[in-house]
């Protein structure tokens, strides 16, 4: 059994490896061919400039001197445009579609370098495609399956003695968090054309939440806070920290340097939808991929736990059919892309104008989805979370939530348990939410009115900076990148706004709660540091205090891992105010002795 | 008013706790200045989690219920040391290591050590049991290079030692004097079905054996023990658990009343006014029927420092609590919960490895042979007497109620869902249990009640 786990093992790294290699390996040569720029005066420009400047039909080695010198060309065709059009726009064209945008200017890039790529992985994509995806696979089920011939029972051991999953310290911890927000602070005043107002609102706002969190509430008293993680660092973890923050990057905000990946899967993509695979594709099913493969893991764990099954299945199928599959089959059958589970706030661009004109252009079904999304916000939110707490969707249904309950299930118990975590966490996400309520308010605006500016503000900056900031810094960067440093719900307990909105209901509105079985709990933390959401449950549990808390989702791994048979997931409201109280005593009242009941 | 409290375990602190609560500073006639001492560690730790730690599962810090700063906050002032002598005349507390500490109240928990009935080898280095932190820190120490380990002592503490090793695939003989595991406790079903899963987990049981002597290395070190079939048995550790006795020989010749334990009366005061015990440490004077004077578990040590907090403050020493008045100790219906490697166990009521003939016994187990629900009722009138559960979670308050109310049986066994607590999706037994009775009472009863909270809320409000 070791043997194949171990080989196992092995195969995972060398696909690893090889997907990590795979990027690199292709050289890049621009052709008349291969100019991925479908806008005709675009195209005639740039090629002009690319031959000038001697671009054309040069070999280069890496896709970053490709993009140098494909940059420079496209600057300068952009210039020239510029000029031209200053002379006058030809005929019944219009300005953008004549002059270069700097966003043409990205999309180009990212098509060119993708179709310039010349080299092995371009010659032999299924061949790479099996070296990684399939390898990795292959690999990833014979060290996860050998698990299910154990013993069932919970699985633990080790967990704070492995340099994978023991988290880091504190002081490393805070330093990756504080380089992370700086470096997203400047990138985003380049990101927003050289513009520091947004940074610097952003930095006003993030000093209010620590002003409001030390000093007005006091818990820079409360030293020292407990912590993730105070002694001790996995450099595993580290490793696979900074290797997922360095993919989100890229995926995010340098795609051109990624289009071997994307050629990888291009074989696949065209099998779905007959195109050919865009980073998000990639990402796509990269994400389906992990699910399934961390989503076998997660049962063969908790296999003795069938709350555990039917709910890890369920996130499984979501992710797969929900979120990967229909969308690509809908594109086939020329209807718009949607993901019928994805709800705004957490899906930030439902009621962009893009988004809206194409359901609305979609025909029959595009008015479908529109109504379905509106309806899932305003009814399917409340209602459902009424009968069943915010878990129906967070651990159920979810994609953000099903990577994070598969993959990030080894780094659950990095979540910080101090208080000072969930005040933070109780300004951040409700920060977030105004934000998204505000921004979309804005854009709604203008998509009625057509007027771009409320005020001084222009609703399409402050969409792009939520997008940078929320949609792809916190979500993709700290969210997933952050697994192995903070626990695998950083972005679901800090910053998403869906879950702020599930949770206002849970906490004020729903019958979900979690009990406490008496006076049975012996105080050993278990529940608490194996809750992805940093809830300190043992606090509740040895009170006899029964659990009603927003951030809940209902994982149910608390009530898993308790020796003792502590805790447990209810739907049903009744006494619920005497019994969540935190007066509750354990064993005598006002003075009066009472029994344990 | 200070009131001095030895031991930072659940008793004295959750004592701490309460006082605190009973007395905040706003009170007129004053605060309660309270301090807190302990020998073993600065913070409050749960000791049940020592082996999680050694697995693996937690850290140190994960044990901690409280933040370190929720002590300063609280105004509870935590002091390191060990006591050496209690001066009952001059109320003052002698440290070890020559600091003292006057009090004008005291509560002695200071809980339990680790028996030993002296073995041939038993102070060797590598023999040690497992109850405070500093023996977890010693077991680390000795696992390192560990080939295997011989565990004498067929209870809770043993087979948790046993599940420690075998998380780091150490080798593990486990000796236990009992025809079965933990059997003086167990009725014989459910001590063979930990019996099976020990085996099952790879550990070498050897039931019907006892230790005669332990071997030393020329270094002074465990080198292998003997048992009482004379078989040598190679090992480098040897864990000692063969239960707990009261920690209380620095009170010798106090003038505190000693038994086993620290002699006190319904309200938890000793024979000195004003000094109270709580927890492992206690032997009470007058314990209820059917309960042992001496009870150490972590639950009891809970009830004990609650109660013993409401008594402090109330006493005739105190100057605040004139107004307040004594609770006497009610330990309520017996409960207790361990897990034996996999399987949970909770037991509610009087349920006995050798039980009076009075008491009937109604047992199902799973086909599986790691689930099993035991209820016992009362031969004659039927009433229920206690829930004994392998592998199934009841709920504590519903199980409670029955008992207190001598329910009969049958009426138990027919909303018997309303107690079930395991996680949504498991599959029920009840129904199984109940088909059982009938098959052997010969009557036709039928489940009424499901697992849900409802039903069990309107029971409890009822």
């Amino acid at each position: 059994m070791k043997i194949i786990q171990k080989t196992g093992l092995a195969l995972f790294i060398i696909s690893l490896l090889i997907f990590l290699l795979a990027n690199g390996l292709d050289g890049y040569r621009l052709t008349s061919e291969n100019l991925g720029v479908g806008n005709e005066f675009h195209k005639k420009e740039i090629l002009g400039t690319a031959q000038a400047s001697g671009m054309l039909d040069k070999t280069y080695g890496s896709s970053f001197s490709f993009n140098a010198d494909l940059k420079n060309a496209m600057h300068t065709a952009q210039q020239s445009l510029d000029e031209k059009a200053k002379q006058g726009l030809p005929e019944g064209v219009g300005e953008w579609d004549y002059r270069l945008g700097d966003w043409a200017m990205k999309d180009y890039a990212l098509q060119t370098t993708k179709l310039s790529a010349t080299g092995p992985v371009a010659s032999h994509p299924l061949l790479f495609l099996l070296l990684t995806f399939g390898l990795g696979i292959l690999g990833g089920l014979l060290y996860i399956l050998p698990k299910f011939s154990g013993l069932p029972g919970i699985k633990n051991n080790h967990i704070y003695h492995s340099p994978m999953t023991r988290g880091l310290k504190v002081g490393l911890r805070g330093a990756f968090l504080a380089t992370t927000i700086v470096g997203v602070l400047v990138w985003g005043m380049f990101y927003m054309g050289g513009g520091w107002l947004w940074s610097l609102l952003t930095v006003i706002v993030g000093s209010f939440i620590a002003w409001r969190v030390l000093i007005k509430e006091k818990s820079k008293e409360e030293q020292p806070a407990r912590s993730a993680s105070p002694g001790i660092t996995g450099w595993l973890g580290v490793l696979t920290g900074v290797l997922l923050i360095g993919f989100y990057l890229l995926l995010y905000w340098a795609p051109q340097h990624i289009t071997g990946w994307m050629r990888i899967v291009d074989p696949v993509s065209r099998a779905l939808s007959g195109n050919g695979a865009s980073q998000w594709f990639l990402y796509g099913l990269l994400y389906t991929v992990v699910v399934l493969v961390m989503g076998i893991r997660m049962m063969a764990k908790y296999r003795h736990n069938k709350y555990q099954l039917v709910r890890t299945g369920s996130v499984m199928f979501f992710q797969t059919a929900f979120a990967f599959l229909l969308p690509e089959i809908m594109v086939r059958l020329n209807q718009p892309y949607y993901d019928f589970k994805n709800i705004w706030p957490l899906n930030y661009s439902f009621f962009f104008d893009y988004n809206l004109n194409n359901l609305i252009n979609g025909g029959g079904l595009g008015i479908f989805m529109l109504v379905w999304g509106i309806v899932l916000i305003v009814v399917g939110v409340p209602v459902i979370t009424y009968f069943f707490g915010k878990r129906w969707y967070c651990s159920w249904v979810c994609g953000c939530g099903g990577l994070a309950e598969t993959l990030g299930d080894p780094y659950r118990q990095l979540s910080d348990k101090s208080l000072r975590a969930w005040k933070y966490e109780r300004w951040i996400i409700h920060a977030v939410l105004a934000f998204a309520v505000v921004m979309t308010l804005l854009v709604l605006y203008t998509y009625f009115t057509g007027s771009q500016n409320v005020l001084f503000l222009s609703s399409d900056t402050v969409r792009t900076w939520y997008g940078f900031l929320i949609g792809s810094a916190f979500a993709g960067v700290v969210g997933t990148g952050f697994y192995p440093l903070m626990g695998n719900r950083v972005w679901c307990r800090f910053g998403c706004p869906l879950a702020a909105y599930l949770g206002l209901v849970q906490r004020f509105k729903s019958r979900f709660r979690i009990t406490v079985n008496g006076g049975q709990c012996i105080s050993c933390g278990n529940c608490s540091t194996y809750c992805e959401m940093g809830i300190d449950v043992r606090a509740y549990a040895q009170k006899g205090q029964d659990i009603v808390r927003s951030s809940c989702v209902g994982c149910g791994v608390c009530s898993a891992v308790c020796p003792r048979g502590v805790l447990r997931l209810e739907n049903n409201a009744s006494d619920v105010h005497e019994r969540a109280s935190d007066l509750r005593v354990i064993h005598i009242k006002n003075g009066e002795l009472k029994m344990e009941n | 008013m200070h009131i001095v409290i030895i031991g930072n375990g659940v008793a004295g602190i959750t004592a701490a706790r309460h006082i605190r609560k009973l007395s905040p500073a706003s009170r007129t006639g004053g605060d309660h200045k309270i301090t807190v001492v302990s020998g073993e560690t600065d913070h409050f730790f749960s000791r049940t989690a020592l082996m999680y730690i050694y697995m693996g599962h937690m850290r140190f810090e994960d044990t901690k219920p409280y933040e370190d700063w929720f002590w300063e906050k609280n105004r509870i002032e935590l002091v390191r040391g060990h006591v050496k002598i209690v001066e009952t005349e001059s109320r003052r507390l002698l440290f070890e290591d020559g600091k003292t500490l006057t009090f004008d109240q005291l509560l002695i928990a200071t809980g339990s050590k680790s028996n030993k009935f002296g073995w041939p080898g038993q102070d060797l280095e590598g023999v040690q049991g497992l109850y405070h932190y500093q023996d977890l820190e010693s077991m680390e120490l000795h696992s390192a290079g560990l080939r295997r380990a011989v565990i004498v002592g067929g209870g809770l503490i043993g087979i948790e030692m046993a599940e420690m090793f075998h998380s780091r695939h150490i080798p593990v003989t486990f000796l236990v004097r009992e025809k079965n595991f933990w059997d003086p406790v167990l009725p014989l079903e459910e001590a063979q079905m930990i019996n099976r899963h020990i085996l099952e987990n790879g550990i070498d049981l050897r039931l019907e054996t006892e230790l005669k002597e332990i071997l030393p290395d020329t270094n002074g070190k465990a080198r292998a023990v003997v048992t009482n079939k004379g078989e040598t048995i190679e090992c480098g550790f040897v864990g000692l658990t063969v239960g707990v006795s009261p920690n209380v020989d620095f009170l010798k010749d106090s003038g505190i009343e000693l038994g086993r334990g620290i002699l006190v009366d319904d309200y938890l005061e000793t024979n000195i006014p004003g000094i109270f015990a709580a927890g492992d440490c206690v032997q009470l004077r007058n314990p209820q029927p059917g309960r042992r004077p001496i009870e150490a578990v972590w639950y009891t040590g809970r009830m004990m420092g609650e109660t013993a907090a409401y008594n402090i403050v109330n006493s005739r020493q105190s100057a605040v609590g004139s107004q307040g008045r004594s609770i006497p100790y009610d330990p309520g219906t017996w409960f207790n919960s361990a897990k034996f490697f996999d399987i949970e166990y909770q037991v509610y009521g009087t349920v006995l490895a050798n039980p009076p003939e009075n008491h009937a016994s109604l047992y199902w187990e799973h086909p599986d042979g790691r689930h099993s629900i035991r209820l016992i009722y009362d031969r004659k009138t039927g009433s229920i007497l206690g829930f004994n559960l392998m592998g199934v979670r009841y709920r504590h308050e519903v199980c409670e109620k029955w008992l207190r109310m001598g329910t009969h049986i049958e009426e138990v066994l027919q909303n018997l869902g309303i107690a079930n607590f395991d996680p949504e999706f498991y599959k029920q037994y009840e129904a199984d249990l109940l088909a059982l009775y009938n098959r052997q009472s010969g009557r036709n009863l039928t489940l009424k009640k499901r697992r849900g909270l409802a039903g069990a809320m309107a029971f409890l409000r009822a």
